[in-house]
């Protein structure tokens, strides 16, 4: 069974490179039973969302 | 023809305007600087990229006559810069050679979120993150999210940006910083816990802790 440290790692790979299948199995079932690891791929997706806009952020005003 | 490189006095006055708005323009500028900056470490390339951009979007400056569209155009061209001054700057900075930083070569890090059994330890667990699409309008949250990058060791911090800021692929990156695909999806993934962890505790947790 996949533990939370390689879960993790998992969730940040797939946004680097596809996983395989069998790395997607074990990733969803140990997501399944796990809301810490849940959340933390949301906030990968979250993570890079930012980055995205950083370029598009409204800039702070200058005083 | 000689008039061939007037078409920029002649182009439609809403266009021209954006460069006329001074607070826009300086404001612009100041925040393509930092961006350029975090990447390139090192002032005078960062201001000659951004110098270059804004003269590159200032040519074509007929295309945009609204200032949300050409901002995003001016980063896309800024962000090609940056890539062509990384390329260049190989062969002097890989990211192979710098410094993974205090507590961060070893395992310091995983050892603090993670239980030896592999499970998050229980004050570590990720906590959900309220709207976080509402702090892209939020100065503050800029703020520490600069500072979470910032204090990020030199090596995790570049090939971050070079992946999410610059969005160059993985094979592009390991060619130009010399390291193994395995090796940038760790140091990605510690990239990420990394700044994960910054934005929780000083911003996402912070009024409840």
């Amino acid at each position: 069974m996949m533990k939370c440290k390689q879960a993790t790692q998992m969730l940040s790979e797939k946004l680097d490179r596809p996983l395989s299948n069998k790395e997607k199995i074990n990733l969803a079932m140990h997501t399944a039973i796990c809301s810490p690891c849940r959340q933390f791929g949301r906030q990968m997706e979250t993570l890079r969302e930012l980055s995205k806009s950083y370029t598009k952020a409204k800039e702070p005003e200058e005083k | 023809m000689t008039n061939a490189n007037i078409s920029v006095e002649m182009a439609p006055s809403e266009a021209e305007s954006i460069f006329q708005d001074v607070a826009f323009t300086k404001a612009l500028r100041t925040q393509m600087l930092k961006f350029a900056k975090l990447q390139v470490r090192d002032s005078q390339l960062a201001e000659d990229a951004v110098q270059e951009a804004m003269l590159s979007a200032y040519q074509h400056i007929d295309r945009f006559a609204r200032q949300a569209a050409f901002k995003t155009w001016v980063f896309s061209i800024l962000k090609n810069k940056l890539i062509d001054l990384l390329r260049k700057e190989k062969r002097h900075t890989a990211a192979s050679q710098l410094e993974e930083g205090p507590n961060l070569s070893g395992d310091a890090l995983i050892e603090h979120l993670f239980e030896e059994n592999g499970h998050w330890q229980q004050d570590e667990r990720p906590k959900k993150w309220d709207q976080p699409d509402h702090d892209v309008e939020n100065d503050d949250f800029w703020r520490i999210f600069d500072a979470c990058l910032e204090a990020l060791p030199a090596k995790y911090g570049r090939l971050f940006m070079m992946r999410e800021f610059l969005e160059m692929d993985t094979p592009e990156i390991c060619h130009n910083e010399e390291v193994s695909v395995s090796s940038l999806n760790v140091t990605l993934y510690r990239a990420r816990l990394r700044l994960r962890e910054c934005l929780e505790d000083h911003w996402f947790q912070k009024e409840t802790s």
